[in-house]
């Protein structure tokens, strides 16, 4: 299995681990109109990139939600990051 | 030179030590124009080629492959052929599909080997007995056949199923769709490029689409690994790597990459009729003609573009299988990969207009789209001849995306593939 480094916990076997979505996805207003095409675009599009992709993965044991930058095609995992800015 | 398959040229060649034989396809370099450029030498790249010339006498076409015909998916694929669908646009598609398969090997002179032994999915309690029913109703109100089993009609049309007493989900029934069954990969990918290559269609392999070229909003051409070639109309068939193809050409799509993975083993004594998937441990399995079993389940967790096979997916799909068949546990395996599939939101393929103009789409198959290598290529076929929609591809236009009108198949059949 593969190793990936929860920020809180150190280095686990992947399957605790739990993918969530691609980072940098922003929710429309709704305090205003949002249109379909916005909405179509927040709900189904992704970035889907071959390569370095950044995104948010949670380790299921602890809970923590973090970023996980990786490589998309050789699995690489290049660092992880909490979400939360007082984890120490 | 002979081209023509038949058991009368088989004959003469024999008895000429095969000398005679001509090459299935030829290898051309590319020209600097075409009427019509199709990107990726898959089974859906290589049937909108044979579609396009026989059905809209399109031949100034090429294919331009970036690796070898068949190479991604087609070739890495179980090779489930079957219509058990739910909604009737899903059923409307696949049964042309299943249809075009059982008239291929003899519309494209290859034996591309349907053999259809039939698909068994089992019901493992009482409300799946009920579910599998409301599928089959469906199935039949759409026009499709398929039959429901009992626990006994079950352990007679596949023995060597798990009915023992400890089994953790005991089988009560399941649905059979007769029609169903498995077909050749590779014979599907070369029966298609040879058809098309007859046709006057070229093949180009080791060609990449790195660019399109785009004139006042309009894609007029690509520039390839093999210099620029200009069309009236271009089609791509990329399968897992249309969001990165896409966005070259600045369209973004509702795609996500997956490796799915598949396992071969040793080959044994027949022991299976037909393809049995048992939803509960979501594994698959065929016996294909050499004695090996395919086995096949669900996708990995993580978006990826990493074309090979890893531990937690072996362990969850062969585990599934020593549930299901318990005699099989101690079979070895001689192979293990994964191919790159693109997934979309509702598990319906997209197909249509891609956004900008004169560029058209045919990819989001995922985990099912060898068995619509036929009607893909048709439609594709079809929507680069007309620049319009046939009625069957209408329903499956990227636009649904933004309408709402969602062709929800991944929940509805609850089957992965
Ligand atoms: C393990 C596995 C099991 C499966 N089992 C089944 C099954 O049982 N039944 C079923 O119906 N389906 C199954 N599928 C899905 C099926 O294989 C695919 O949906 C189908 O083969 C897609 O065909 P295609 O021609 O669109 O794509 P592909 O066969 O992947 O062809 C796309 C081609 O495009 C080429 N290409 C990519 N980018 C470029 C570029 N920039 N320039 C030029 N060429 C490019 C690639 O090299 C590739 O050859 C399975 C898939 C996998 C991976
Ligand atoms: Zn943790």
């Amino acid at each position: 299995m593969q190793i990936f480094t929860c920020p809180s916990c150190g280095a686990r076997d992947e399957r605790e681990f739990h993918f969530s979505g691609e980072l940098g996805k922003v929710r429309p207003n709704t305090t205003g109109e949002v249109n379909e095409e916005e909405w179509a675009t927040y709900l189904h599009t992704q970035g889907n990139e071959l390569g370095a992709v950044r995104e948010v993965w949670m380790h299921m044991t602890c809970a923590e939600l973090f970023v996980m930058e990786r490589d998309s095609v050789t699995m690489e995992v290049l660092s992880t990051t909490p979400l939360r800015k007082d984890v120490s | 030179m002979t081209r023509h398959y038949s058991a009368f040229n088989l004959l003469r060649e024999g008895l000429r030590g095969h000398k005679g034989w001509g090459r299935a396809w030829r290898s051309p370099e590319p020209k600097s124009a075409y009427d019509i450029v199709i990107i990726g030498g898959g089974g859906h790249g290589l049937a909108t080629a044979h579609y396009l010339v026989r059905n809209h006498g399109i031949t100034n076409v090429a294919v331009l492959e970036k690796g070898w015909l068949g190479g991604g998916n087609t070739g890495r694929n179980t090779t489930v052929i079957r219509s058990n669908y739910f909604y009737p646009e899903s059923a409307a598609l696949y049964d042309m599909s299943v249809q075009l398969y059982e008239g291929l090997s003899r519309e494209l002179n290859y034996n591309v080997m349907f053999s259809q032994r039939g698909m068994l999915v089992t019901a493992h309690s009482e409300p799946d007995m009920e579910m599998a029913a409301r599928q089959l109703n469906a199935m039949r109100l759409n026009g499709v056949d398929a039959e429901l089993l009992d626990a006994d009609q079950v352990r007679r049309f596949e023995p060597a199923l798990n009915f023992g007493p400890n089994m953790r989900f005991p089988i009560h029934g399941g649905i059979l769709q007769k029609r169903a069954g498995t077909g050749r990969h590779d014979a599907v990918a070369w029966g298609f490029a040879r058809s098309a290559d007859a046709g006057g269609v070229d093949i180009i392999q080791n060609c990449e689409v790195n660019e399109f070229i785009v004139e006042a909003g309009r894609c007029v051409g690509v520039n390839t690994s093999k210099g620029e070639i200009r069309a009236d109309a271009i089609g791509a068939a990329v399968a897992g790597h249309s969001s990165a193809l896409m966005k070259k050409a600045g369209v973004e799509l509702p795609i996500n990459s997956y490796a799915l993975q598949a396992f071969v083993s040793e080959p044994l004594k027949p022991v299976l009729n037909s393809v049995v998937l048992c939803p509960p441990f979501g594994t698959y399995v065929s016996q294909s003609d050499k004695g090996g079993l395919v086995i096949g389940g669900g996708l990995d967790r993580v978006p990826s573009y990493g074309q090979r096979g890893n531990m937690p997916v072996q362990e969850a799909v062969l585990s599934g299988l020593a549930e299901m068949m318990p005699s099989l546990s101690k079979v070895k395996l001689l192979r293990h990969w994964a191919g790159i599939v693109d997934v979309t939101p509702d598990s319906s393929p997209i197909i249509g207009p891609s956004g900008l103009d004169g560029l058209y789409l045919d990819c989001g198959w995922g985990t099912g789209g060898f068995k619509a290598i036929p009607v893909g290529g048709w439609l594709l076929a079809h929507l680069l001849a007309t620049g319009k929609h046939h009625e069957i591809s209408r329903p499956f236009d990227r636009n649904r995306f933004v309408s709402g009108y969602l062709i929800d198949e991944g929940a509805a059949s609850g089957i992965a593939h």
